[in-house]
């Protein structure tokens, strides 16, 4: 007999769409009526729609592919309006936010201006995202646990790209919009401000990344292991605690001697998904504006260890007699 | 279903050699050359290096013919460089000079008229100054060449214009309404493949622009260094790193970059050698626009211009240490007898007259 799973199930639901719980005031106008859709259904729920999106989620997308359409026509008028070197050069390409001479002030639109424009445009339609996030949630009666979690990755992208340029007096100090051009600016800014690796925020950041991963891991094996015995109805075991709860947290308490609950282990996760751009954000905000340089900071306070000399002693040639700068 | 099975097992199959194409094939060889757990180590694809060794031989030495002999300068006409050097001397930085950069078929003719003293073919007037720089390098520039030295080989490698060389870029006419590129965000092989600007040569190679951009106090103190500074800088990094085919740590301990007490002493030489490019650029190269024939020029009207890799050629020592000036005490500077203890002393170390 098939049997039914959660991801890799071999059966396919079909059945009359199922339109949704009554809403207690009019949530507005839904779009279509939901089909099933065989792939969805190997991924998820077979039911796609109906779609509710609202004005927030209407002028969220139209911003949104404003901003798209912005960074894309640069990149695509960067190659000359070549279709084959835009999808070549496609990961090098970008819009800059302008030269640090510009400060603060609106630059011309070629050098920086649209990337200002396209950050105005993004910033109102991740906003406006989040707004939406937010009210379906309470249209719902749900709590807004998604909402304050997307901030938290708001929190991070307002900083690199507005907070800390502002605080810096300078828009040049913004990441550009592109896929390795990004990146680059990633490691010219840890050259820049001596070393993020010394930074203690972008370290506990680190640790929340990838403990986030390592809970993730933790939680969707255990439950997936303990399917068999209702594990799955993870909700019901938080408040009715069956045999599949008393498994997986005996598994653990052998394992590692402590075990989180049905419900803890989703409070692990939110915090430790939502601490990691939040407590980054904070490091990032911190450079530049309270730090310059988080090698010599750590050296400061005796963070950073000093470690033998392997060569000879190198003094700065610049410092010797004789030398130009 | 079964046939998009096969599609999208296709697919993902084909992106994968897309993908995996650009790597180099397992294993890489790492050289430890720093204090332990610090990463201070050097990555070698024994493939690379091995095609790199090849390309890097250097020439047979020419034969000495001994010193001794009359001044060459009072046996030819016309001598205004090796006015040190005897006959025997001189007759083998020519024929060096003939192995190392003339075409095979031009021989003496590719310099030289039938009256041999006379400067009207332009490549004459172009080898005289490069002697000049060459002896340069050899005599001044101890802080970066040691006591190694260069020859004209180290550069031209038998070719007329030497393999890497970088000409000024014509600026941008008008900033297009759309798509500035801001002189970076291309796959350039100047810069390793990186979106970093492109072409730092004129601002650190002609101009002397400062290349620190780290910060040097804690705590913010006025320093406003700005990221996109930093990655003009990176840039420039990346192509020495290319031009050398070493890793950053070969000078740099990543911890902090700027720190020279816990650099090698490689990165002391290297900083000589970012001003022994500026003034070979600025002293030799660029003055001699006005002797190369158009077709030998830029795009702006300058001359080829060197960096790193013209040299190096993509080895942390030109042909591996092998082949340098130190086989040829001609294309030194002889000591003056009178001058010497007073003008050149302590000059070696230093490096920057």
């Amino acid at each position: 007999m098939a049997e039914y799973q959660n991801i890799f199930t071999r059966v396919a639901i079909h059945g009359p769409a199922y339109p949704g719980v009554p809403l207690p005031r009019t949530a507005g106008w839904r779009a279509g009526k939901g089909w099933m859709s065989h792939l969805a259904s190997r991924i998820g729920d077979a039911q796609v729609g109906p779609i509710y999106l609202g004005w927030t989620g209407i002028a969220s997308i139209l911003f949104g592919f404003a901003a798209f359409e912005i960074i894309g026509l640069n990149m695509w008028a960067s190659v000359h309006w070549s279709i084959l070197q835009f999808i070549r050069q496609l990961p090098w390409l970008a819009l800059e936010p302008p030269p640090p001479s510009y400060g603060l002030h609106f630059p011309p639109l070629a050098q920086g201006g649209w990337w200002l424009i396209a950050g105005l445009c993004l910033t109102i339609s991740v906003i406006l995202w989040w707004v939406r996030t937010y009210r379906r949630a309470r249209e719902l009666q749900m709590g807004t646990h998604v909402a304050w979690a997307f901030a938290s990755a708001i929190w991070l992208f307002l900083v690199l790209g507005f907070i800390r340029p502002l605080l810096m007096g300078s828009w040049g100090e913004a990441v550009p919009f592109g896929i390795f051009p990004h990146l680059d600016w990633t490691a010219a800014f840890s050259l820049r401000y001596g070393n993020l690796f010394y930074n203690p925020f972008h370290a506990l950041s680190i640790a929340f990344l990838y403990g986030s991963t390592l809970i993730f891991a933790m939680h969707a094996g255990t439950i997936m292991s303990v399917t068999r015995f209702g594990g799955d109805r993870e909700v019901e075991q938080i408040i009715d605690r069956g045999t599949a709860s008393e498994r997986a947290a005996l598994f653990w308490r052998w394992t590692m001697g402590f075990n989180a609950t049905m419900e803890s282990i989703h409070r692990w996760a939110w915090w430790f998904a939502v601490l990691c751009p939040l407590v980054g954000g904070i490091g990032i905000l911190l450079t530049g504006t309270v730090v310059d340089n988080w090698y010599l900071w750590a050296v400061k306070h005796h963070v950073a260890p000093m470690y033998p000399h392997a060569f000879p002693p190198v003094a700065d040639p610049a410092t010797l007699p004789g030398a130009q700068p | 279903m079964k046939r998009l099975h096969t599609h999208l097992v296709r697919l993902a199959a084909a992106s994968a050699c897309v993908l995996l194409a650009s790597c180099e094939a397992p294993p890489m060889t790492s050289q430890q050359i720093g204090y332990r757990g610090v990463a201070m180590e050097q990555n070698y694809h024994p493939a690379t290096y091995k095609a790199t060794q090849a390309k890097n031989v250097p020439p047979p030495v020419i034969p000495s013919m001994g010193s001794s002999g009359p001044l060459a300068v009072n046996t030819y006409k016309n001598i205004k460089v090796l006015t040190d050097l005897t006959v025997p001397e001189m007759t083998r930085v020519m024929l060096a000079m003939t192995a190392w950069v003339a075409p095979a078929d031009k021989s003496c003719g590719y310099c030289h008229a039938a009256d041999m003293a006379s400067d009207e073919i332009y490549q004459k007037v172009v080898a005289r100054r490069m002697l000049q720089m060459v002896r340069n390098i050899n005599s001044n520039w101890g802080g970066h060449v040691a006591n190694n030295g260069v020859t004209c080989y180290t550069c031209h490698r038998g070719q007329q214009v030497p393999a890497r060389v970088w000409y000024i870029n014509p600026a941008e006419k008008e900033l297009p309404l759309l798509g500035d590129r801001a002189l970076q965000n291309s796959p350039a092989k100047s810069v390793g493949l990186t979106s970093l600007p492109y072409d730092p040569f004129p601002s650190f190679l002609l101009s002397g622009h400062d290349l620190k951009v780290a910060a040097t106090t804690a705590l913010p103190a006025g320093d406003r260094k700005s990221i996109k500074q930093a990655e003009w800088t990176y840039g420039l990094m990346m192509n020495i790193s290319a031009g050398l085919g070493v890793n950053c740590t070969y000078c740099h301990n990543s911890r902090s970059f700027r720190d020279w007490d816990q650099s090698t002493p490689a990165r002391a030489r290297a900083w000589h050698a970012i001003r022994m490019v500026r003034q070979l650029n600025n002293d030799y190269l660029a003055p001699l626009a006005s002797v190369f024939p158009p077709e030998r020029l830029g795009p702006t009207g300058d001359t080829a211009k060197v960096n790193c890799g013209t040299c190096h050629q993509g080895v942390f020592k030109p042909m591996y240490g092998q082949g340098g000036g130190a086989d040829y005490p001609e294309l030194r500077e002889k000591p003056k007898a009178v001058t010497a203890a007073s003008s050149t002393a302590g000059r070696s170390g230093a490096g920057a007259p």
